[in-house]
């Protein structure tokens, strides 16, 4: 024998403790995030911003919907921003401190975006996951559905049910979900189609496993890249429509608020030089929504890198 | 290409009356009457009221007379709140405005949008490129709530050039804000996609070889490149054109210019259901009647649709 006992001994030893490490499209996909710096600043100031929204509160004397007597009715003149009377961003027209609202709006601001997309995505990609894997009659039907949903101009009704049932938070979020789901369940349909002819899913059906687990075990996981990226996008327009509804004076109601409500009360005021009571929240508003743009831009990036 | 057409206009009248019946729907489902006050009418008085609205028959019956007034007389019923208006008037006072501003911004967005994105995919790489990108990438975050404030500042409060709001019949000075308000960060997303899309195209290998024979590049962006780097743009004008039509609720509201979108909120919160549901039908069958539009648009750019 040429090779010695001795050396193939040591190669399969060595064998077994370089096992190559596989990278899974996650992985990959975590790499390419890292790599993109707006996208990695955007999480940090996001971070950041979360941080001082919830924090935030604890660390001036007024709340939110306490009305300092001292500036009612004089906002323009005394209640501009100033460390010495403890309002940092200024008062609002009321005399309420303009910080707490700030931070109570951008903690009201972020949890739509993040409530109403979980309710969303949920309801988007088991609708389209069903639609998708069932094929034939059954996605003829829920697809067409879905048409017609999307051709109304939801916003109407949505304010309608706001009108009809009272303006609640809890509403608003779920509200907000329920009528976005349709563009993630046609996402989520046609990545389905693709999936299900594939080699696993014939094996799961061989083996007997039932239509519902081998939707949320099997196609569901696999559908996760491309939920995501969507995800990410969708968590900016739900705070968009939100701050839109709110704007109108329909959607959060007083004492509590959010930055399109305090968007709004700032411009109905610019007229009388309280520029502060708009530029802070749109400061906010406009930085918030920067950072989740560039984090979905760059998800879509890392998960998609042929899309550059 | 015309069987298609027909086919496609047909599919639309299920959906508008879907939206009807929502709509009506919702308005029956909704607690409380329109009636109730914080002193509570008598009894005689609301029974009244109802009979005379109507809203003492049976849900089938309201529903009946309700769809039979809009399809055959395109009456939506008396408003509940103004007591002496029909809905119609108040559609006839307030849609002209809305439509005339609504269009105006629709036609600068895709008239500026598609070519600068156009010339952005052309001149890749270049400073108009990072222009337009950096424009497109900053008026994502300027929806109209936040543009109209913004534009009063500058051009009503400092500068003084023009009036903060109202109508005037429509004089240019109050068209102007209203239109950049609403049309800006569409506007931006149409660069966006028309670009990214003209890049695609661009580098196709339809064009290489259009380019190897020697055409002139002017009449290879112009003929061959532009029908279908504007399927992607095409798609996205359905949806844009909602946003815009609910957007300029906000612009009503704010520059106070006397459209729908103040009888809209007005009337979502006085609770006047049925001016509420004429309004909301009245955009949505101009929704889907754009949508019609927009899907005949994309099938006569790509046959493959036609079938």
């Amino acid at each position: 024998m040429l090779v010695s006992k001795k050396k193939v001994a040591q190669i399969v030893e060595n064998a077994d403790q370089q096992v190559i490490q596989g990278r899974s499209q996650w992985q990959d996909a975590m790499t390419r995030f890292k790599a993109n710096k707006a996208s990695l600043a955007s999480v940090f100031i996001l971070f950041l911003m979360v941080a001082v929204a919830f924090l935030g509160p604890y660390l001036n004397e007024w709340d939110y919907e306490t009305i300092d007597w001292a500036l009612t009715g004089n906002a323009a003149e005394m209640g501009a921003p100033s460390i010495a009377n403890g309002h940092y961003f200024g008062s609002d027209d009321l005399g309420r401190d303009l910080y707490s609202r700030v931070m109570q709006g951008t903690q009201i601001s972020l949890m739509v975006g993040l409530i109403g997309t979980i309710v969303a995505v949920v309801v988007g990609v088991l609708y389209g996951a069903v639609s998708g894997y069932f094929g034939g009659r059954i996605d003829n039907l829920m697809m067409r559905f879905v048409d017609i949903l999307m051709s109304i101009p939801y916003m109407f009704i949505l304010i309608i049910l706001f009108v009809m049932f009272g303006r609640s938070v809890y509403l608003l979020f779920i509200g907000l979900g329920l009528f976005s789901w349709m563009d993630m369940a046609r996402i989520v349909r046609g990545q389905t189609l693709t999936l299900k002819h594939k080699e696993f899913i014939e094996a799961a059906v061989a083996a007997g496993v039932s239509d519902f687990t081998i939707i949320v075990r099997h196609i569901v996981p696999n559908l996760i890249g491309i939920v995501v990226v969507y995800t990410s996008l969708m968590i900016p327009n739900l705070i968009l429509l939100e701050s839109f509804i709110s704007f109108l004076g329909l959607g959060i109601q007083e004492p509590l608020t959010s930055w399109g409500a305090l968007i709004s009360d700032g411009a109905k005021t610019i007229q009388y030089g309280t520029l502060w009571q708009l530029l802070f929240p749109l400061g906010f508003f406009v930085t918030g929504l920067f950072c989740f743009f560039f984090i979905g831009d760059g998800l879509r990036d890392a998960f998609d890198p042929k899309d550059r | 290409m015309f069987s298609f057409i027909i086919r496609r206009s047909f599919s639309s009248i299920p959906t508008i009356l879907i939206l009807i019946l929502i709509s009506f729907a919702l308005m029956r489902l909704a607690p409380g009457s329109p009636f109730s006050t914080d002193r509570g009418l008598p009894p005689e008085v609301l029974a009244n009221l109802e009979a005379k609205y109507g809203l003492n028959l049976p849900w089938f019956e309201q529903l009946y007379t309700y769809l039979k007034g809009i399809l055959f007389n395109f009456d939506f019923g008396p408003s509940f709140k103004y007591k002496d208006r029909s809905v119609n008037d108040i559609l006839a006072q307030g849609f002209p405005v809305t439509l005339t501003y609504g269009i105006w911004s629709f036609i600068v967005a895709v008239a500026v949008g598609i070519p600068l994105g156009i010339a952005a995919a052309v001149k890749h790489n270049t400073k108009l490129d990072y222009a337009a990108v950096g424009f497109s990438i900053g008026a994502q975050v300027l929806p109209n709530f936040v543009m109209a404030p913004i534009l009063v500042i500058i051009f009503t409060l400092w500068l003084n050039w023009l009036p903060g709001g109202g109508w005037n019949g429509g004089q240019w000075q109050y068209l102007i804000m209203p239109i950049i308000a609403l049309s800006t960060s569409y506007m931006a997303s149409i660069a966006r996609i028309t670009r990214s899309s003209m890049l695609e195209v661009l580098h196709s290998n339809f064009i290489r070889t259009a380019r190897a024979k020697g055409l002139p590049y002017r009449s290879i962006i112009l003929r061959h490149a532009l029908k279908p780097a504007m399927m992607p743009v095409v798609s996205y004008l359905g949806p844009a054109f909602v946003y815009m039509i609910t957007g300029s609720v906000i612009i009503d509201i704010y520059f106070s210019t006397g459209g729908m979108g103040q009888f809209f909120v007005d009337a979502a919160l006085n609770r006047d259901y049925s001016l509420l549901m004429g309004v909301t039908i009245v955009f949505g069958v101009m929704t889907i009647l754009f949508n019609t539009l927009v899907d005949i648009t994309y099938a006569w750019l790509d046959p493959k649709i036609r079938l």
